[in-house]
């Protein structure tokens, strides 16, 4: 009877996310349509960098976005650590593959834009090793979670590993500043305001509301994916209970 | 290529001006090595993430399904079974 209480939530969350996935879906293809359009064909090339700077509009949302995905997974755990709400540590373990492979696609674009414009692939600077380092960070979260067979040691252990290694966000975000980096410092969110032409900005900005709701719709998907696992979990369990029974009974 | 003639340019229909801007599209000023694969890598990582997802979703729903149903066929054998062993 537990149980039923376990997934009285879950099953809300199911049917309003299943609502609203036709309007996220229908976004992201706007989003990302709109903002490709603009950001290949319907904007300058910039006076430094070329045609090459159109790497930025998907380097920049993905680089950005990796570490907010990162920061709703240490959130999530601090709740599921806290609270023990049941859908907490579903919603991080469900959102951290999202954010490595956002932080994947910032690694190899940002090295397709560096060697034209750098003259070099890779550069130990702090930007760049610290982001390595959250993909290091996401890859031993999601790796935590296989290795327990326990569920809930699992999203234990994964979730004091997001939260230690969260400190790892303020040094990315602010590594510019801190240290002498090859990676330009911050043109967007800095005092100040932005630095970046408006032309140059609003494909930004669509290509980044695209890949926000690509996050939110595979987020649903993996959470939805997970629910359904910890059911059929469930009901493994009550079939030994049943065979029990039905040994008793004989 | 525009042909040209000994009278100048000739491109009526103006399809070699349209097939010289997709080539210029494709070119992006000299970076296409850099463009493309950048685009590309994305649209798979993207893509590949999202069909992996569904795909996982839809396998364990019918796996679910399937528990479900044989479930319920199995009580039914059991509550039977009981009755008739309960005469």
């Amino acid at each position: 009877m537990a149980n039923m209480h376990r997934f009285a939530n879950p099953a809300r969350f199911v049917r309003i996310a299943t609502a609203l996935m036709p309007w996220l879906l229908g976004a992201m293809v706007i989003f990302f349509g709109a903002g490709l359009y603009m950001g290949l064909l319907a904007s300058p090339p910039d006076y430094q960098q070329g045609d090459s700077v159109r790497i930025m509009y998907v380097h920049v949302p993905a680089a950005t976005l990796a570490s907010g995905v990162y920061a709703f997974m240490a959130i999530a755990s601090a709740v599921a650590l806290i609270w023990r709400h049941p859908l907490a540590d579903i919603a991080a373990k469900s959102a951290a593959p999202i954010g490595a492979v956002f932080t994947v696609i910032a690694l190899v674009t940002g090295a397709l834009w560096g060697q034209p414009t750098w003259g070099t692939w890779w550069v130990w600077d702090a930007r760049l090793t610290s982001v390595l380092i959250m993909l290091f960070l996401y890859l031993g979260y999601m790796g935590l979670w296989e290795a327990f067979d326990d569920d809930r040691r699992a999203a234990k252990a994964a979730g004091i590993l997001a939260l230690v290694g969260a400190v790892n966000l303020p040094i990315i975000k602010f590594s510019v500043e801190w240290w002498n980096t090859l990676h330009q410092p911050a043109s967007i969110l800095r005092a100040g305001g932005p630095t970046i032409h408006p032309d140059l900005l609003t494909p930004l900005g669509l290509m980044w509301g695209g890949f926000l709701c690509f996050f939110a719709v595979v987020l649903i998907v993996r959470m939805r994916r997970e629910i359904v696992a910890r059911r059929i979990q469930a009901l493994q369990t009550l079939y030994v209970a049943d065979d029990g029974h039905a040994a008793a009974e004989a | 290529m525009t042909p040209y003639t000994p009278d100048g340019p000739h491109d009526p229909s103006g399809i070699h001006n349209a097939m010289d801007a997709v080539e210029e599209f494709l070119r992006m000023g000299g970076y296409a090595a850099y463009v493309w694969p950048a685009f590309g890598v994305t649209a798979v990582l993207l893509v590949g993430l999202f069909s992996w997802s569904r795909i996982s979703l839809k396998a364990a729903q019918r796996t679910l399904d399937l528990l479900q149903s044989t479930r319920r066929a199995r009580r039914r054998d059991l509550d039977t079974a009981t009755r008739d062993s309960d005469g």
